[in-house]
C-alpha cells in the first residue's frame, strides 16, 4: 500500500481526493475528464495556461492546480504538456465494460496500437491486462506520447501506466 | 588589455541570462566558459522544465540552452570558450584560453556564475569503476549517448537522483532501487511518481553500505538506517548492479568568489559555504555579483531569475538604466523569485537567502562607515 507522496513516492488516494485537481466520482463517470495528480505545492503553472477551455487554474505559481470539472471537456491537451507527467485522461464510458486511461509516455520503442500490455498502477505493479487503443504523437507534444489503454472499468482509479517492454529480459 | 563593462564567468543558465539581460540595456558583455560550448547543465537536461509558462517551462532543458545561446549572440555578447579563469585580481581577470598563454580581461563589473559540484559519500568499494556522481552518469547518457552500465543503484532521492533515474530508464537501463537516508523522499513528488510508475523502488531510511566487484562494480549492499543514522543489524541486502550513482547533494563552487575577496557564510539550506550577497546579488565586493547555484543551491527557474536580477543591477550600476527603470524591473523580478520559492520546498531557502541579505547589509554598512 502507498503511504503517500513523501514516503512512497506516489500519491495516496486520500491525498488525491483532497487535491483540487482530482475530479470527483460523479464527474468521472460522466465522461472523459482530466485527472490531475499533482498534490505538492511546487513552482510550476504550465497546465494552467495549456487548457483551451480555461478549466485549469493555478492561482499563484506554487499553488496546486484547480480543475473546473464542468469546464473540462476531456480533450486531453494538458496530458502531454505537464512537465511532471502528472496529468491523465480518464474516459470511464469508453465501452460497456472498459474505461480508457491515457497517460504520457516518453520511452522507445513507440508502442503499437492493438497490443495487449500489462496495465500497471501508480507503483508500477501489474494489476490487469490492457489493450493499446491509441498512441498520439504530435509535434507540439515535443516527443511526449500519449498512450491510451482500455482496461476493465473496476481498475479505472488504479491503472496509470503500462509495463515497459524490455528486450534484454531484465524485467 | 581586453576591457569590458561586464565579465560573466560561467555560461550556465544563470550566466547566460545575466549576460543577455545586461547586454539588452546596452552594456558590453564578455561571457567566459571553460567548456567548448556555453549552456552549462542545460544540455544534459532532456526533461521538460517546470516553472512559469511565461518563461521556459514546458520546454526541454537543452532546447532552452539553444534559445539562450542564440539570444546572447543576437545581443552581441562576446563569448570566450575553452577559457579557464585562474584568478581575479581586483577587477582584472586572468584567463587561460585553449590551454595556451594567459590573457587579461579588465572588467568594470563581474558576475560570477560558477555553478556547483556534486557532493560524495565514501563507503567500502567506492573507488571501484562504476561508482560515479549522478551528474556524470547523466552527462554520459544524455550528452555522449553512452550508458555506463545496465543496472543502476541510485543513492539519494533529491530531484537530481529522481530525474537521473528516470533518464536511465529512458536510456534503456534498469534502476534496481533509489535509496534515501532520510525517512522521506527529498525531491518533488512528481519526479518520484514518474519512476515509481515504471516500477523503480524508492527505499527511504536506507543507504549504500558497500560496493562489490573485482575490476568494477558488480553488486551493492544496501542497509536500513535507524533514527540515529546507524545501520540496522541484519537489514543488509545485496543487489546486482553495475553502476552506483551518488546523488547526495550539491555544493556551491566558491573558489572564485573567495579569490575575489567575497565574504561567505555557511548555510546548510543552500548547500554549504555561500558568498554573502545583497538583494541585487552583489557580494561584499562592490561590483562583483553572484548568481545561480554558486549563490546557493536552488533550481533552474530561480537561477534564471537571479541572473536577470544581476543583469539589471549591473546595467543600473553602469548607467545603462536609470534608478527608476531599474527599480521597477527589480521589484518585478523579486516578486517572481518570491513566488518561485513559495510552497513547502522553498521555505528553508527563503529563510537562508534572507540571512545572506541581512548579513550583507551589516557588512556593507560597516564598509561605508
Amino acid at each position: 500500500m502507498s503511504d503517500g507522496i513523501a514516503t512512497a513516492g506516489s500519491p495516496s488516494i486520500e491525498e488525491l481526493e483532497r487535491s483540487p485537481g482530482f475530479p470527483n466520482r460523479k464527474r468521472l463517470i460522466k465522461g472523459p475528464v482530466a485527472v490531475i495528480e499533482c498534490v505538492q505545492e511546487i513552482p510550476c503553472d504550465v497546465c494552467g495556461s495549456s487548457c483551451p477551455f480555461d478549466a485549469i487554474k493555478v492561482p499563484s505559481i506554487s499553488s496546486l492546480p484547480e480543475l473546473d470539472e464542468e469546464k473540462c471537456t476531456g480533450c486531453g491537451t494538458c496530458v502531454p504538456l505537464c512537465p511532471g507527467l502528472a496529468i491523465f485522461l480518464v474516459d470511464y464510458n469508453f465501452s460497456k465494460d472498459e474505461a480508457l486511461i491515457s497517460f504520457p509516455y516518453e520511452f522507445l520503442p513507440i508502442p503499437k496500437v492493438g497490443t495487449t500490455v500489462d496495465a500497471t498502477d501508480r507503483l508500477g505493479r501489474s494489476v490487469t491486462k490492457g489493450r493499446i487503443v491509441r498512441v498520439l504523437e504530435r509535434e507540439q507534444f515535443d516527443h511526449t506520447l500519449v498512450v491510451s489503454i482500455a482496461v476493465p472499468k473496476k481498475f479505472t482509479q488504479e491503472v496509470r501506466g503500462m509495463a515497459l517492454p524490455r528486450g534484454d529480459g531484465t524485467r | 588589455m581586453l576591457t569590458t563593462d561586464v565579465a560573466v564567468i560561467g555560461g550556465g543558465v544563470a550566466g547566460l541570462v545575466a549576460a543577455i539581460e545586461a547586454s539588452k540595456f546596452g552594456a558590453r558583455v564578455h561571457l567566459i566558459d571553460e567548456n567548448a560550448r556555453a549552456g552549462g547543465q542545460l544540455f544534459k537536461q532532456i526533461h521538460k522544465f517546470f516553472g512559469s509558462h511565461r518563461h521556459y517551462a514546458g520546454i526541454r532543458g537543452f532546447e532552452i540552452g539553444e534559445k539562450l545561446l542564440e539570444e546572447a549572440q543576437k545581443n552581441g555578447v562576446q563569448t570566450l570558450l575553452n577559457s579557464f579563469v585562474f584568478g581575479i585580481f581586483g577587477k582584472e581577470i586572468g584567463i587561460i584560453e585553449n590551454q595556451t598563454g594567459a590573457r587579461w580581461l579588465d572588467a568594470k563589473t563581474i558576475i560570477l556564475c560558477c555553478g556547483a559540484s556534486e557532493k560524495m559519500i565514501v563507503f567500502p568499494g567506492w573507488t571501484l569503476p562504476g561508482v560515479m556522481g549522478a551528474g556524470a552518469a547523466q552527462t554520459l547518457i544524455n550528452v555522449h549517448h553512452v550508458s555506463p552500465g545496465k543496472k543502476f543503484l541510485m543513492v539519494g532521492s533529491g530531484n537530481v537522483g529522481l530525474v537521473v533515474s528516470y533518464q536511465m530508464l529512458q536510456a534503456g537501463a534498469e534502476v534496481v532501487a533509489v535509496v534515501e537516508a532520510l525517512p522521506r523522499i527529498g525531491g518533488w513528488g512528481v519526479h518520484a511518481s514518474k519512476i515509481r510508475r515504471w516500477g523503480v523502488p524508492i527505499l527511504t531510511s536506507h543507504t549504500v553500505k558497500e560496493a562489490h566487484g573485482k575490476e568494477r562494480v558488480e553488486a551493492a549492499t544496501i542497509v536500513a538506517l535507524d533514527e540515529n543514522w546507524k545501520h540496522v543489524s541484519n537489514s543488509e541486502r545485496t543487489l546486482e548492479a553495475d553502476v552506483i550513482c551518488l546523488a547526495v547533494g550539491l555544493k556551491p563552487n566558491v573558489e572564485l568568489p573567495l579569490m575575489a575577496g567575497c565574504e561567505t557564510m555557511f548555510l546548510e539550506e543552500l548547500g554549504g559555504r555561500v558568498p554573502i550577497h545583497d538583494e541585487n546579488m552583489e557580494t561584499t565586493e562592490e561590483g562583483i555579483y553572484v548568481v545561480g547555484d554558486c549563490a546557493g543551491i536552488e533550481e533552474a527557474c530561480t537561477a534564471i531569475e537571479s541572473g536577470r536580477l544581476a543583469g539589471v543591477a549591473v546595467a543600473e550600476k553602469l548607467g545603462y538604466l536609470s534608478k527608476d527603470e531599474a527599480y521597477e524591473l527589480k521589484v518585478q523580478i523579486r516578486k517572481i523569485l518570491d513566488d518561485l520559492r513559495g510552497g513547502p520546498f522553498g521555505e528553508h531557502r527563503v529563510r537562508a537567502k534572507q540571512q545572506l541579505i541581512e548579513r550583507a547589509k551589516i557588512l556593507k554598512g560597516l564598509k561605508d562607515e
